[in-house]
Order: C-alpha cells, then structure tokens, then sequence
C-alpha cells in the first residue's frame, strides 16, 4: 500500500446532502485528514457508521465501509477490529446513535477498549427527523416532541466514558479543521479506544447550540495548566458544568487495547481448507 | 432382564446432580457402552428437584424410554417424581442417615437401598464426595466393572491432582464394599463391556466442535440457557485456532460483534435461545442486505417470553421463518440429532459463505443438553470441506469494477451471488448499507436498481435451491401406509417407536427434515401415505402448518408443549391412537 496517501483520497465521489453549513462536512474532512496522516490507506481501514445525518458517512468517504442499524455502530466496528487487528477501525455517529439508543454499547465499547476510534457528531439535535430533542439537548431545549422543554438531563457523554473506564476522551468543535483534526489523530494514534465529542452543530433545527455559541463558549483545554494524564483532574473538568472544553481532556498513558490482553494477533480470516489439522484431538477429548 | 438400562441420580439443585450423572455416563462410554441421558428439572412440582438420567445399551440407544431401573436418590421428593418410571424390581440407592431421609418409604415391590453415603464418604476424605460413594454403590448394583468409573472419575478430577482422584475412587469403592457386604441380593444386572471407542458430548458441544472445524474463528454471544455451552466449549479452544469468543453486552451486541467480523472476513457466529432470538431480528435485514455471511444459531426452549428456560420446545420455527421488517432472504438449517449437530453446523457456514446471506442454524433444549455416544468416525475430521464462496484477491477486480474502476460489491450476477473483497485487500474498498443500494453498495432510491437488487438477492436462494440437496433422512418401511415427518430432535424417539409399533405390525415411514428453509418436496410422500401425521414440540404444529401449505392437503398432528421431550414408548401409543379412528372408519 501507498504510503504517501492523502487525505482525498478517503473522499469518494458522491456529494454530501448535509444542509449546507452542516457542522458534519467538517467533523468528516478532519476525520479524512487525520487517517491520512497517520499513515492509514482507504484499503485498509474499516469505517462504521449507525443512522442519523452522521451514518452517511460511509457514503461520503472512501474505504471499506459498513453503515449498520441504529446505535449499534460500535459492536460492528469491534468486530471488525478483533477479527483483524491490522485494520483501521473508525465509528462514526451522532449523539442519537451513541447516546440514546447505542448508550448501552457506548458504556461496553468504552470498558472494552479495543484500539480504535470513536467520533461522535454531536448536535444536540436529531436532524434527520427534523428536530427532535436528543439525549444531549438542554433541559428547557423546546422541540416538536418536547414543547415544554426536555425536562431531564442532558447526558454528559465525557462524564458517561470516564467513568466507564475510559482511556481516551477528547473534545473538539467542527469548525475547528486544525483542533479537530488533531485530537481525532491522537484518537486513531492512541492504544485503545479513543473517543472523541465533535460539537457539530445543526444549523437547519437547532437555534440554541450554533456556531456562535460554541466559539463563545470553547475553552482549548490545552491552553490550561490541565495535564491529560491526570484522570482526577480530567473528572473536575467534565463535571464542573458551565465550560465546553476542547483538546485531548484526558489519556492513559498506560492503556492496553482489549485485543493485546486477549492476545488477539491473527487475521482471523485467513483459514486451512478443511479441518484444522490436529481437529480429531477435539473430538478425542470427549473419550 | 431388558437390554436396555435406565439409571437416575436426583436430588437438588446445587447437589452435584449434572457432574455426577456425567461422570457415570462417561464410565458407560468408557466400557464400550452406548449412552443417551436426559435431565429432569422439576418436572410436576416447582422447586429445585433435578435429575440426570442415563439410558444405557450394548446397542444404540436414541432416546429416553418412560422407565427407570436404577435411582440414586438424594431426596425424597426424587422418589415420588419418579414414581411413574420406576416398577417392580427397581433399585433405589439412599442415605438413611440423612436426617431428610430417616422416614422415607421405599415401595414394597421394589430394593430399597440404605448405604451411608455421607459417612463413608467421609471415611475416603470428605462428605462432597458422596454422589461418588452412591456411583460405587451402583456399579455393585448392576455388577458393572468398577475400573471404568476409576477412569471416569480420573478424566474428571485430574486437573485437581492425584489425591482428588484417588480419594473419588476410594470413596467409589467404599460404597461398593458397603453394598456388597450389606445387601446381597441379585438384581438381575449385568453390564456387559464392549471393546468399542465412544466419545461423549452433547448438540451444544457438537455444534462448538463443528464450528471449530469449519474455520469458525470469532463467537460473540450472551449467556442463555440452552445456548451457553456452545460459548463455553469455545472459550479457550477457539484461542488454539487463534479465534476468540467474546461476551457481548446483550445479543444486539453479539450479533453486530459477529457481523462485524464476518465483514472482516472471519467466519463469524452467534448462539442464542428464543428471547436472544427476539434481540437479534434487529439486524438480520442488516445482515441480509448487506449480504453478509453469518451463522446464527437458535437452541430453542420453551416460550413465549421467558416461558420455562429449562425446558424442550420448538416454539420458534415461525420466527425464524418470518422474523423481521421487509423481506429478509435467509437460509435455515435444523440438525436432528447430536451428531447432526456438529456436520449441520458446518454446512451452515458453507452455505452463509456460499450464497453470502444469513444462515439460521436450529437446535432444541433436548439435543443441546442430551449426551449420547457416537464412534469418533462418527466426526471424521477429513470429511470437512471448506467452501468460501466467491471471495477475490486483489488479482481478480479487474473482472468486478465498474467504468470508473470501483469495485462492486452486489453486481447482479446471474445467480444472485456476488463477489466479496475483506478489508484490507488492495482495490476492494466499498461500502455496504442496510439501506438499500447499488451495486457499489451506496445507497439508491432509484426504482430499477430497488428491483434489480431485490431480485438478485432473491435469485440466491433460487440459486440455493438449485444448486443443494435439500434431503430428508428415511427411516422405517418405505413403503408403509402411515407417514410420519418431524424435524428437530425428535428423530431418536421417533425411530425407536417405529420399533416398538413394528411389534404391533404397524407400519411407519419416518422422514426426518433437517432443512426447514428451502425444505425438502414432500408433496410424492404425502400423496403416497394414507396418513400423514407431523411430531413436534409445540402447540400450533408450525412445521404441520408449512407442509400443509407445501402439499395443499390436511396431516394430523401430534404435539407436546408441556415442556419435556416425547418419549419413545409414550410416541407409539400416541402414532397408534392417532390411527385408531381411521382404522376404525375403515372397518
């Protein structure tokens, strides 16, 4: 495979139909750079995406590709994974996917830490269905489906991950090319399951997390004294509530993928023509 | 003295009924013996009663007979849940000076014997091991060699050490000597030895073995009982092959976990029972659509909902036929018997790779729990074929891209089946999606591609019908008036009461289905019989309904849903009332 591989080369020729000022267009080309630029080849990497504006994905980019069932993104992409731990392996979905009907695999995938990637296209909205509240949304977010506002909490996806067991979090905001593509490249470069919050606004169904409002609001973390490898600090930052940071906000510096632990090393694709050789043993041991 | 044996230990749940019942049933293999056992769990009361049976003969023995020879009992409650089996003659082995068991009265007609099982077991190291003690006790009973349970107990507890295994085997002997000095009476047992070789393993353990040998590398699933032991025999053996069993969160997880990792290219599968089944629709159009080749497999048990998880049903035929939004092209495959288990689930990955869609592998309670013996030719490791189907290398796209030099992943070939490129190939690059799609595998809304897709997923299973042999097994007269068509495990009790009705100059056609989807023609055979009558376990008669579907004509039924299998002397009676009437109208 080509090592000098660019970042339009993971594009394919199919036109996005996101709304035009879709945070998503961004979210994607920082993805594509970052897969570029950690030496990763459309041929060999395996992208997953569940349902909502972000499963099109798959359709907009170049690579081998599945675009699955709603929220169940994540178990695919392990899959995958373990089968050939030589691939690639990027999820992408949005904040419906991920947290509300996925959150389960979320919480899994994130204890699991398989060495892959996880981006999330969170607009606090589901746009798709032409705005409803999300499991991010506000509590007083006034939608078609909650007039009155949502009424709970919102989910804290970095607060859900960490205390998950997460070895990997990082935050970043679409319209950010440079911030965003950094930290999605420390996530595919780190050992084990890098998740990574892209705030994505929707600009065609929610009028309170736009972009304004974002780039209001950002702190980079990384011009803080915040050091990503302190997990106790890394739990005051995503609950203290009232600041959207962005950077790498915390990672294990010690992480060891599921796969390493297991001792997954074999592309399980590749099988004898019949039984194994030694296969009589197996039926020997039921003497 | 009939040839056949039929031994019992019962107790609760927690006294190491299971372990002990399988220790005795590998010393009866051991010795050259044919074994089939059963468990009982509660069967009249609820509770925690169990029992482990064993049916033992010189000759093949298929299914469970509605008699019992021989009981351990542990408690008194075994007793009076296997009043009905036991008769004159039998032998019951108890612990008088268990204090549950001082009052406890054993029937006149019958050998009640009284054998300190705690306090001898005691004596050889320690009161756990006194279901061996019992074991010992038998095997004075029935005048069986005792050395083959020394070797049974050795394969048992080796792993524990040599004194584990020598104080099991002087535990087994204490019992044995207590009985031999204490009650001398001669019971008219006399276990003949043979020299033959016979494995062991149930319908879970056969379908592990058989993915294990059909190049099945990534297992994903959720414990459920009568579907766990699939993962447990996977576990740990699969790492040999460099697999890996993984645990899933819950079965939406473990069939997206094993589709994943067929889309990487590994044979991948999932087992589950029923309420799994319920989770994992979700993704079958997925896996369909894509045309991804999976193996997914159901140990079915009695439903609906929860239902009773211990227990034998074959509720869900009709699910796995139907289940699912749209229309989902699928395969479905049902072994009858334990050996079946193990070539039937190695067909099922033939078949998902072959025609690159969803293949249903249907298993019941009672194969997934039975252990039978079978020659170890009866596995013939060298008779495994391995069919990938139409997988490409990088060398071979050239023939596969479309005029924009992209790989097409569902081209509409003529028989449906397209090629397939695992990632990291050079030039395969594509994607897939559930919804629906060009040949690219990007999605289309475009009404010629919708039908051109739909049709070519179609024409697989055309092609499927075509190109396999759809065949059922044939027993009994195949000229007899009276047809008798079952699928599932059914098939053991069925042949053996053929036997028993042939006493009766009744005659029987047995066709055995181990294909519920494409299923075998059955119209010449329906025709041909002047009765036809479909055995399952469950109520509705779901296969009855298909065949009377497929053959435009009315069978009669016979049906067991209370939760345990048909037995093969209860199965004769029924097959005669059934033809009772009929006879009777005739006369």
């Amino acid at each position: 495979m080509s090592s000098d591989v660019r970042f339009i080369d993971f594009k394919s020729d199919k036109q996005p139909t996101w709304c035009p000022g879709c945070g998503d267009f961004g979210t994607m080309n920082g993805m594509m750079k970052a897969l570029a630029q950690t030496g990763n080849h459309p041929d060999n990497t395996f992208i997953v995406a569940g349902i909502g504006c972000s499963g099109k994905i798959g359709t907009y980019m170049h690579s081998y590709a599945l675009h699955g069932v709603h929220g169940r993104a994540l178990p695919v992409g392990i899959g995958a994974k373990l089968a050939n731990p030589e691939l690639e392996v990027m999820v992408a979905g949005g904040d419906g996917d991920g947290y509300s009907i996925g959150a389960g695999h979320f919480v899994h995938a994130v204890r699991r830490n398989v060495d892959m990637s996880y981006v999330v296209m969170d607009n606090r909205i589901y746009g798709l269905t032409k705005g409803q509240a999300s499991p991010t949304s506000r509590e007083d977010f006034e939608t078609s489906t909650t007039p009155d506002g949502t009424n709970q909490t919102p989910v804290n996806p970095l607060a859900l991950a960490l205390s998950a067991g997460a070895t990997f979090i990082g935050q970043t905001f679409s319209s950010d090319a440079r911030g965003h593509t950094e930290v999605v490249q420390k996530a595919v470069e780190h050992d084990g399951f890098g998740f990574v919050n892209v705030y994505s606004p929707c600009v065609t169904f929610n009028d309170v997390d736009t972009y304004d409002y974002f780039r209001d609001s950002i702190v980079d973390i990384g011009e803080t004294d915040h050091d990503p490898a302190d997990r106790d600090a890394a739990i005051e930052r995503v609950t203290e509530g009232g600041t959207e940071y962005t950077g790498v906000i915390y990672q294990d510096p010690d992480s060891v993928p599921y796969e390493q632990r297991e001792g997954i090393e074999d592309n399980m694709a590749e099988i004898p023509d019949g039984a194994p050789d030694d296969a009589m043993d197996l039926v020997r041991e039921f003497y | 003295m009939p040839d056949d044996l039929n031994w019992a230990i019962g107790g609760e749940a927690g006294d190491g009924i299971n372990s002990t019942g399988k220790i005795f049933a590998q010393a009866l293999s051991r010795a050259g013996r044919h074994v089939y056992t059963s468990k009982d769990f509660a069967s009249r009361i609820r509770g925690g009663y169990t029992a482990y049976k064993v049916r033992t003969s010189v000759d093949r023995v298929e299914s469970v007979v509605d008699r019992l020879d021989v009981l351990i009992a542990l408690t008194e409650r075994t007793i009076d849940e296997n009043t009905d089996e036991l008769h004159d003659g039998s032998v019951i082995i108890y612990d008088g000076e268990r204090t549950s068991m001082q009052d406890v009265e054993i029937p006149e007609n019958m050998f009640g014997l009284d054998v300190p099982l705690k306090r001898l077991a005691e004596d050889a190291g320690g009161a756990i091991m006194r279901n061996v003690v019992a074991l010992g006790a038998a095997c004075e009973v029935v005048n069986f060699p005792i050395e083959y349970l020394d070797s049974s107990l050795s394969k048992r507890f080796s792993d524990k050490g040599t004194a584990i295994v020598e104080n099991n085997q002087q535990a087994a002997r204490l019992g044995q000597e207590y009985t031999a000095e204490n009650y001398d009476q001669d019971y008219d047992y006399d276990i003949e030895t043979t020299d033959e070789d016979y494995v062991l393993l149930n319908g879970d353990e056969a379908i592990g073995m058989g993915a294990l040998a059909a190049g099945c590398r990534f297992y994903s699933g959720y414990p459920i009982t009568p579907a766990t032991d699939v993962m447990e025999y996977l576990t740990g053996r699969i790492d040999q092959y460099g697999g890996k069993v993984v645990q899933a969160e819950d079965e939406l997880a473990a069939i997206n976990l094993a589709l994943g990792a067929a889309r990487a290219g590994a044979r991948a599968m999932t087992a589950t029972s029923g309420p799994g089944i319920d989770l994992m629709t979700e993704t079958f159009g997925l896996v369909a659509a894509t045309e991804t080749p999976l193996v997914v497999c159901d140990v079915m048990r009695a439903g609906p909902s929860t239902g009773m998880p211990t227990k034998q049903e074959q509720g869900d035929l009709d699910m796995l036929l139907y289940g699912g939004h749209g229309e989902i092209h699928r395969l479905i495959v049902g072994p009858t018997t334990v050996a079946e288990c193990f070539w039937k689930t190695i067909e099922a990955f033939n078949l998902a790779e072959r025609y690159q869609m969803p293949v249903f592998l249907v298993s019941d309670l009672a194969l997934a729990v039975t252990e039978q013996t079978f020659s170890p030719d009866t596995f013939d490791m060298d008779e495994v074929e391995i069919d990938r189907g139409k997988i490409m290398e990088s060398d071979d796209l050239d023939a596969w891209v479309d005029e924009k030099e992209r790989f097409q992943p569902h081209f509409p070939t003529a028989d449906g089946i397209s090629p397939r490129t695992f990632p990291g190939t050079d030039g395969g690059a594509h994607m897939t999606t559930g919804l629906e799609h060009d040949s690219l595998g990007r999605r289309t809304e475009d009404t010629e591609v919708r039908v051109e897709q739909v049709d070519k997923r179609q024409r697989k299973v055309d092609t499927a019908r075509e190109q396999e042999e759809w065949d059922w097994r044939e027993f009994g007269d195949p000229d007899a008036d009276t047809l008798v068509v079952s699928w599932g495990s059914n098939e053991g009790a069925i042949r053996e009461a053929i036997e028993f009705l042939a006493e009766d100059d009744i005659d029987i056609r047995f066709l055995s289905v181990p294909y519920l989807f494409p299923r075998p023609d059955l119209s010449e055979a329906v025709e041909a019989a002047e009765t036809t009558v479909v055995v399952e376990c469950n109520a509705r008669g779901q296969f009855a309904n298909l065949l009377e579907r497929d053959v435009f004509q009315q069978v009669e039924r016979i049906n067991k849903y209370n939760g345990v299998r048909f037995e093969a002397d209860e199965l004769a009676a029924e097959i005669t009332d059934v033809l009772r009437p009929q006879e009777a109208t005739t006369q």
